[in-house]
């Protein structure tokens, strides 16, 4: 069951525990243990819902941060790359292959307040070497959703064999 | 003025009864506003790759006619896909033919194999174009009741009484479009060695085959002596959710591909290239998307069938396809009055078992290609009506 809870979760199918019962045809409360479990477990870690632009980022800037860190001869680049990550403007951070080390995506409430973050915190932080910062200006697709101007219309008889 | 107009309709023509589907169609029609469980086709638009095939074949100017028997690379992709799915092996250069969908390829089939007068064993409740199709190549069409206690399967035994001197074909539809049935390998077995014994030939349309839920589909053809008196029959529409491409595709013999060819080059001439631009994306590049659609029904299937049960209206476990067909007969009502009175008291529309030929009298088909909400308030609906009819 857990399997399919997480599956459906993942697929945007149910958003609370009477629907995955529905679907599942399984008891609210099973379905209440089994997400407790799948929290106890850091499996699931956290519920947020996915908002169009225009309500999550309308009055926000994005921005990504290309990082190139000196990694430390005890623990490589995992203990900045985790100092980086507790920031609270920082809503997203990975270790990438290439040309630079870490990507850091950054949310704030204007250019200015980034341009801050990165110059007063990232920067400042002993083995960062240096960052290049790259302002989001439009999505196209988040997690998975398509930000569409216009939804598509789908124009399908209401009875087919 | 209509009685000189109905002079030129042809009597084969004028005696074919219209589709059960249409009238319905037409009644639902003037309630937009309800929930239409009588949709038989996807509800997911066709995956990207495969729509973005298509402009990109459209954007290269691909607007030619092809081979009569269908794109080259195509019938060499569905060779491949045929012998890697259903382990048949066919010659993509002259034993596969690309046509408008299964209805097209099962209509030339059988125009370019019956002879008039000649006799077509179908199981039913079935597809609603077997019996016009039989009838329009001029044979005779002669049912064969499946049954509830058999989750819809065919048996043998029904076969052997229902077939007649005469009999040249078969037709096989699973898994079945109304009923969700399916057959087992044993059983499959056992009609294709009546098969063998009575010399039949068998159109074998195996569209809903990736929307198998439980177990793994056997195509008859797959079986041994069978290819040689098969003509299988698949598509795009179903699994691929690609309805509206048209794409369908019939494996068989050479001489039978031939025989088909001639009647297809007169009366289609060939498939639009872009579309089966787009049926070679589909086929080699998708199955995540077709595993991804095939779950989900699986779980509306699910819901569907034990809301069902739970309500009184038995309901077998369909183990494929997007349809439930359960019974009505708690509610002592016959399909065509349960369909219009749920239709004006709650506002779902399901389809009465009868559109699929007298067999299915005393079943509705309710699909679950309807998104979960739908279902779940559909649901509700139907119980409350079949609350307030129970006998």
């Amino acid at each position: 069951m857990v399997k399919k809870i997480l599956q459906l979760l993942v697929n945007g199918e149910a958003v609370n525990t009477a629907q995955i019962s529905a679907i599942l045809g399984a008891p609210e409360a099973d379905v209440e243990a089994a997400l407790a479990e799948l929290q106890a477990d850091k499996v699931l870690l956290g519920w947020r819902p996915i908002l169009h632009p225009k309500v999550n980022g309308g009055d926000r800037v994005q921005a990504l941060i290309e990082v190139k860190i000196m990694p430390e001869r005890e623990g490589g680049f995992n203990k900045i790359a985790e100092r980086i990550a507790r920031f609270d403007q920082v809503v997203t951070c990975y270790l990438m292959s290439g040309g630079y080390d870490l990507m850091v995506v950054v949310t704030g409430r204007n250019l200015l307040e980034i341009a801050t973050f990165v110059s007063e915190k990232l920067s400042t932080i002993d083995r960062v070497q240096s960052t290049a910062t790259r302002f989001m200006l439009r999505c196209y697709k988040e997690s998975g959703f398509l930000i569409e101007t216009q939804p598509d219309e789908m124009e399908r008889p209401a009875v087919s064999p | 003025m209509s009685g000189i107009k109905n002079r030129f309709v042809a009597e084969h023509v004028r005696g074919l009864p219209r589709s059960g589907i249409r009238d319905f169609f037409a009644l639902v029609q003037q309630m937009p506003q309800a929930i239409s469980l009588g949709i038989g086709e996807p509800d997911f638009v066709t995956p990207w790759n495969i729509r973005e095939a298509a402009i990109y074949s459209l954007e290269r100017g691909r607007t030619s006619y092809t081979d009569n028997l269908g794109l080259l690379a195509l019938r060499r992709t569905v060779a491949e896909y045929v012998e890697k799915t259903f382990g048949m092996s066919y010659h993509g250069d002259k034993e596969v033919l690309i046509g408008i969908g299964v209805s097209e390829v099962l209509d030339t089939a059988m125009r370019a194999t019956l002879n008039p007068g000649d006799k077509v064993l179908y199981h039913q409740p079935c597809y609603v174009s077997y019996s016009p199709s039989i009838q329009l190549a001029g044979a005779k069409p002669l049912p064969v009741k499946v049954h509830e206690e058999h989750n819809f399967a065919l048996q043998v035994e029904d076969l052997e009484a229902a077939w007649e001197p005469g009999t040249k074909a078969l037709v096989l539809n699973f898994p079945t479009n109304p009923t969700g049935g399916v057959m087992s390998r044993e059983e499959t077995e056992k009609v294709a060695k009546f098969c063998i014994e009575k010399d039949l030939l068998v159109y074998s349309d195996d569209i809903y085959a990736e929307l198998t839920y439980e177990g793994r589909h056997v195509s008859i053809a797959s079986l041994p002596g069978m290819q040689e008196r098969t003509i299988f029959l698949h598509g795009l529409s179903k699994a691929w959710a690609m309805t509206g491409f048209r794409i369908g595709y019939a494996c068989a013999p050479q001489p039978i591909i031939e025989a088909m060819m001639k009647v297809h080059q007169y009366s289609i001439m060939s498939v639009s290239i872009f579309t089966q631009e787009a049926a070679v994306e589909a086929l080699k590049r998708s199955d995540d998307s077709v595993a991804r659609m095939r779950d989900s029904y699986h779980r509306r299937r699910d819901f569907l069938v034990r809301r069902f049960n739970e309500m009184g209206l038995t309901c077998h476990l369909p183990r494929a396809t997007f349809y439930t067909f359960p019974s009505i007969a708690c509610t002592g009502m016959d399909e065509t009055s349960f369909c219009q009175q749920l239709l004006k008291e709650e506002e779902v529309a399901v389809v009465p078992g009868t559109a699929f030929g007298h067999s299915g009298a005393g079943f509705v088909r309710a699909s679950f290609s309807t998104s979960f909400d739908k279902l779940q308030i559909a649901a509700d609906r139907m119980e409350r009506f079949v609350d307030r009819y129970r006998k």
